[in-house]
Formats: C-alpha cells, structure tokens, sequence
C-alpha cells in the first residue's frame, strides 16, 4: 500500500512540506501543487527537506503550476518529476490513496 | 477508477476549485468515473448562480455547472455548510423562510453524509483545500 | 456486504481561527454512523484542537471544544496526537483533553482514546489508511 501526498503550499510560508515529508512513509510519492512548487527551487533554503527525503520518497512537481509562476523546470532540484494534470491522475491511480496536506 | 472529489474553499480566493476543475477534467479524459465532488467550508461558494467574473477570466461556478451538464456529474454542496454561507436551493428558502435562492445549475444540497457515502463507494478520494 | 473502510481524518489547524478544525469535528459526527474503521489524527497546530480550559465567551461565538468529549459515545476510540507537535508547542498530554470510550467488550470500561504516536509512527498510521479527509 503506497500514499501519494500533495502539498500546496510553498515551506517558505506554511510547515505543511515539512511536515507532510516526515510523516511520509519509504516508498511513497509527494506532488506540489499550486504555490507548493515554490518548494521545488534549486538552492532555496527549504530544498535540503526535499533532497533528503529523495532516497525514500519520490517527489513531483505540477507543471501547470510551475508554469504559471514564471518558475524555469530547469532550475528546479534534479530528479523531482514534472507531471502534468493527467500525470497527476496517474499518480494518484498509481497510489493506493492520497493524503492532501493543506 | 472511481473518484470521490473534495472541494474544501470557494472560486477564486484559493486555487483549489480551479486544481479540482482540472484534475476531474483529466480524470474524465483518462476514462475514469467521478463519483461525485462534494463541496465543503467555503467550497460552497462554487455553486452560487450570482458570479459575474470579467469575461477574460474563467467562470468557475459555470464551469463546474457545465462539467456536471456534460457528465451527468454529481455536485453535491453541503448543506450545513451552505446554510452558514448563504447558499440556497428552492427547498433550503422554503424551509428557512427566505425571499430567494441562488443555487447553481447542477449543483444540489445534501448532507455530510454524501461525503462520507463518496469516500466508501469511489476507489480513490482527493481533497483540494488550503 | 460492503468492506469497511479505514478513514483518517486529518487535522493540522488550530481550533476558532479558522472554521476547519469544527466543520471537521462535524463530519466526524456525521462519518460515525456509516460503520467504517475511523481514525483522527491530530498534528502541527491540529494538536491545539484538543486543549481544555477553553473559553470562548469573550468572543461570542460557540465553543465547540466540548464537543471532542462526545467522541467517545460515537464510538470514535483512535484518536491519535504526534509527539514531536506537542513539544515543539510546549504542550503535554496534561494539557489536553481526557477523552475516552467505553469497551462494551469489558463490561462498558473506561479507555483512553488519544495515543500520543511519534512521527514515524504516524506515518505507518496514514499508510494503513484507505480515505484521508483533510480540512
């Protein structure tokens, strides 16, 4: 049984990241969403929550929303997976269930 | 698969109706079935008849309207919810006693029980909140 | 027959600043009739949730605090609160509510409902579930 957790809010405002990546098990997958994909920046301060976490967890990123920031996917950190809206369903098919950290 | 949908905040302050917009418009794409999307807290505002956003913007309310026209969807407000809120169907002003309604084409009122009905049937259920 | 489910809600909001953590109780209420496996989870600010003493008369609006002691009766008996939120807000297991349900199994006792789990047993907790409800 796999979780998939979403987290839309940017760790620079909210602890939800932070949070949502200690209570998620080895094996399961983390998406940002919405004004989570701040997250996913090269080199911010909050990235190290997401690099440590890569060996156990698998960490995606909505494209969409990456998009409509202005951020660059090619400055985000290596091997977080850029999915789009049909990804996302994907991810969540995948999973066995989903828990949205808000 | 079966979704069950969670709409915890209103059109436009969060983003969350339109993250929920798009993922069911993927899911009925990808052949999936909704269950049904439950709107909850503030996620009640989506089934207001009265928004008059700019006409360069999306039109939230109608979209979900339109969604639920084309896929038979079940859109379901909360009724606790919307009586704190002010969301009315022509049952809810006849009950409480108001001089009008102004719930959303497609959209009913029932209670929490609906949520809980979609969890156990559907085989996936997703939140979108704040 | 239908299988039951396992259904955690989620609680990581502090109680009267926002209307989540009541309308969350709420469907806890509702949820207990549908005869599914349910579990609360309480962590980060949800843990304030669960505090006694409150007073809610200088605001004048409800207090709904009372309300977690009803859980029992619902037969809500997996209320599980993280570790690690408590003592980074300096709280103990002292500071919140006592709530508990009655094992009609052992002639109706008294049991403690709150488990104080640590993260990593949290995150075991949320992988056995089925539907995560978050507010």
């Amino acid at each position: 049984m796999s979780m998939l957790h979403t987290v839309n809010k940017s760790a620079y405002e909210r602890g939800t990241l932070e949070s949502c990546v200690s209570k998620a098990a080895k094996g399961s997958s983390v998406l940002l969403i919405e004004d989570g994909v701040y997250s996913a920046v090269k080199g911010g301060a909050k990235a190290g929550v997401i690099e440590k976490a890569m060996g156990d967890v698998s960490f995606y990123v909505l494209g969409p929303d990456v998009k409509a920031r202005g951020l660059d996917e090619g400055k985000l950190i290596d091997g977080i997976k850029v999915v789009d809206y049909s990804g996302f369903v994907e991810l969540t098919v995948n999973n066995d269930k989903v828990a949205s950290w808000l | 698969m079966k979704f069950a949908i969670q709409v915890n905040e209103g059109p436009y302050t969060h983003e969350a109706s339109v993250t929920a917009l798009n993922f069911v418009k993927a899911a009925l794409e990808a052949g999936h079935e909704i269950f049904r999307v439950f709107f909850y807290h503030d996620g009640v505002n989506n089934g207001t008849r009265y928004t008059t956003p700019p006409q360069d913007d999306i039109n939230i309310a109608n979209s979900w309207s339109a969604l639920a026209k084309e896929h038979n969807m079940d859109l379901v407000v909360c009724v606790a919810a919307a009586q704190r809120r002010g969301i009315v169907d022509q049952g809810e002003q006849e009950r409480n006693g108001k001089d009008g309604n102004n719930i959303a084409e497609g959209f009913r009122i029932s209670g929490l029980g609906q949520l809980i009905e979609a969890g156990i049937e559907a085989d996936r259920t997703v939140v979108f909140g704040d | 027959m239908s299988d039951v489910k396992k259904f955690c809600y989620l609680n990581r909001k502090a109680p009267y600043g926002t209307v989540y953590a009541w309308e969350s109780l709420e469907v806890v209420l509702i949820g207990a009739a549908f005869d599914q496996d349910c579990s609360l989870v309480f962590a980060d600010d949800g843990v304030y949730q669960l505090m006694k003493g409150s007073d809610t008369t200088g605001l004048g609006i409800k207090n709904f605090s009372p309300t977690y002691s009803a859980l029992g009766d619902y037969d809500i008996k997996k209320i599980y609160v993280e570790k690690e939120s408590l003592e980074e807000r300096g709280l103990t297991l002292d500071d919140l509510q006592h709530l508990v349900w009655e094992d009609e199994d052992e002639d109706y006792a008294e049991k403690d409902s709150i488990m104080v789990v640590t993260k990593d047993e949290l995150a075991q907790v949320l992988e056995e579930q089925d539907v995560v409800l978050s507010f």
